[in-house]
């Protein structure tokens, strides 16, 4: 890449800071189709009459929910009866079609009844869901404590003009609700009434206004990935992969593995490029929003006083680059497709970028945040030679902050108020050198947020004076924002 | 900061639980594996394997015993420290008000010597405090000063 085009590339991506009013996106979604809004789970038209507000009693999903839920389901089904008419119309046909046919009566009577079960409801302040026909299961989620509402709309769910509604509760473990699936245009409102509910306001009070902060250009997108250790990984396997295939065409077969070794590295890119594919980030009272997604895609907002660390990568590859990418550990874990908890992924709030946006970001999160200036002493040299020269720590009144990593240099920034314990650490060596290590621990397991190798002496008083700083920065935590404090 | 608090050991009977365990696996494999080398070398074969089996099973005895001496607990004002491991040294400190639950486990042996482990979590994962060893009686009155505690002082996430 040539520095012309790198500079193009870097000017893709500016901040932009517009003035404060309701984004197009919240305002588009309020005033709505109002003409397509009849039926039993009709919102509320632009007039902000409501029609249906949530009092009313026990509502459906959408009939076609059943449809989109079994998903990638569907798909295999659809390829097994394909390629079973094929092989009954090869012989003489008869009896095998009415077993697909049946097949497809008990899939469509499930899906039907699967519906019929269903129901929802809010009520004193709770939203309930009932679901099962044999083992009837009765979910109740109080509103009060509601961390976020994700829109997701899966690609399937896109086409019907579906979408759901995935609850983050603030529990870390146990089912997270999810109404799959309501009319989009529904589904917005739905979100917008129960985040007012879940902040004690009116249900139908507006939604607060946002700011745009920032858009992701795709192009800086896919260039960060292709730049990233597994997408050279990829990049490689398929060239050499390729290549053998070219070379000894006899040798495909013995393949096989690699080629599912190959599509499950593709789908991991792939999955990486949607969930940064035309993101925004924009910022409103109650946290920050994030929309995202190419095929399948999902609005989700993190609450302000929900983050509990953050953290800044800066890869070898991206380094010449100057590029960064900045992630936040939320209390509670987000659900993805089928409940399937997000594996070890944080939520990157920028994908990538350069350090202002990077910057910029951070003190929307962590207003006034630390930098890490106080270096390991010299002799953990000896001790850690790879990682010394990026060991370092730093703090502010309310905010630690430190620095770590052997290749590629990761910055962690831990609110005091959400340090959860703290272990101070010395193995034999750091005996030898004098020198211990203190952990901060915080929720969730993803981001370790460590002062590695320092001064025995040090590490001894800082020890004995960070739980009382914590203790002070939680009584003094700020209390969450209005939601809709004007 | 590790010398001026008064540190709780956990009960001695661990010491003794652990060192009966031990007696129980080493007994047997240094018996069998002394035979074995006796039947297919010689005498003086087996009587060596013995030995050194039973030479590595007090390197053990030791290592236990430093490991079970290393382990302590000391109750602060506002939190809970933790201290253990002899090589990789240890200190762990728990504020009550983060503490989400406490639990204490007896498995069938520590059961028999009376004892239980008193476990407290918080909402991080990498916050291992577990203390084990504690007299029954002891686990119970630590479980519910914490429990206590933790009610008085909790915190948000």
């Amino acid at each position: 890449m040539n520095s012309a085009d790198e500079h193009s590339a870097m000017d893709g991506t500016a901040i932009q800071r517009l003035t404060a009013g309701p984004s197009r996106a919240e305002a588009s979604a309020m005033a709505g189709p109002a003409g397509e809004q009849a039926g039993e789970q009709a919102g509320e038209r632009s007039d902000g009459q409501p029609i249906a507000g949530l009092a009313g009693g026990w509502r459906r999903l959408h009939p076609l929910s059943p449809l989109v839920r079994a998903g990638r389901h569907l798909v295999v089904l659809a390829t097994l009866l394909l390629s079973g008419a094929v092989t009954h119309q090869q012989d003489s046909g008869g009896q095998g079609r009415y077993w697909d046919l049946a097949v497809v009566a008990v899939v469509v009577v499930i899906g039907v009844i699967s519906w019929l079960v269903t129901r929802w409801q809010v009520d004193n302040g709770t939203l309930r869901i009932e679901t099962g026909l044999l083992r009837r299961s009765s979910q109740r989620y109080p509103l009060s404590q509601i961390q976020a509402i994700d829109l997701v709309e899966s690609g399937l769910a896109r086409v019907l003009g579906l979408a759901e509604l995935h609850l983050r509760m603030a529990a870390s473990g146990g089912s997270a609700g999810r109404l799959a699936c309501l009319r989009k245009a529904d589904a917005e409102i739905l979100r917008a009434r129960l985040l007012a509910l879940a902040h004690g306001v009116a249900e139908d009070s507006p939604p607060p206004p946002e700011q745009l902060l920032v858009a992701l250009s795709t192009r800086r997108l896919a260039t960060s990935i292709l730049l990233s250790g597994q997408g050279v990984v990829t990049i490689g396997a398929t060239v050499v992969f390729a290549a053998v295939a070219v070379a000894i065409p006899a040798a495909i077969g013995a393949l096989g593995g690699a080629v599912g070794l190959l599509i499950g590295m593709l789908t991991a890119a792939w999955r990486r490029f949607n969930s940064g594919f035309e993101l925004t980030v924009s910022v409103a009272a109650d946290g920050l929003h994030l929309r995202s997604g190419a095929i399948q895609t999902a609005t989700e907002t993190i609450p302000f006083g929900r983050v509990q660390a953050v953290q800044l990568v800066e890869p070898l590859l991206w380094r010449p680059l100057r590029w960064c990418r900045l992630e936040v550990e939320v209390a509670g874990r987000r659900v993805r497709n089928e409940n399937r908890p997000e594996g070890r992924q944080l939520r990157a709030v920028l994908p990538v970028g350069d350090h202002g946006q990077a910057a910029f970001l951070l003190s929307q999160l962590i207003p006034a945040a630390p930098t890490a200036d106080r270096r390991a002493p010299a002799r953990a040299r000896w001790k850690a030679p790879l990682r010394y020269r990026y060991l370092a720590w730093g703090d502010s009144k309310t905010c630690i902050v430190t620095t770590n990593g052997r290749v590629r240099r990761v910055t962690r920034w831990v609110p005091l108020e959400k340090v959860q314990s703290i272990r101070r650490v010395q193995g034999p060596l750091q005996r030898m050198f004098g020198l211990a290590t203190i952990h901060l621990d915080t929720a969730g397991r993803r981001i370790q947020a460590e002062l590695t190798d320092r001064d025995v002496e040090e590490a001894d008083h800082q020890l004995a004076v960070i739980p009382g700083r914590c203790r002070a920065a939680r009584r003094t935590a700020r209390l969450p924002r209005p939601f809709h404090g004007q | 900061m590790n010398d001026a608090q008064d540190w709780t050991a956990p009960s001695t009977r661990l010491l003794v639980m652990r060192r009966i365990q031990l007696a129980l696996i080493a007994t047997p494999t240094i018996t069998t594996v002394g035979l074995l080398g006796a039947f297919i070398g010689s005498a003086g074969l087996g009587g060596l394997l013995a030995l050194v089996i039973a030479a590595v099973v007090l390197a053990w005895e030791r290592l236990l015993h430093h490991r079970i001496r290393a382990w302590a607990y000391a109750e602060r004002e506002d939190d809970l420290l933790i201290r253990r491991g002899v090589m990789i040294r240890k200190l762990s400190v728990i504020p009550y008000g983060r503490m989400q639950f406490v639990d204490v486990t007896a498995g069938p042996v520590e059961r028999m010597f009376g004892l239980a482990t008193v476990r407290m979590h918080t909402a991080a994962a990498a916050s291992d405090a577990r203390i084990p060893g504690l007299l029954a009686a002891e686990a119970a009155r630590l479980r519910d000063a914490l429990a206590a505690l933790g009610e008085a002082k909790a915190a948000g996430l």
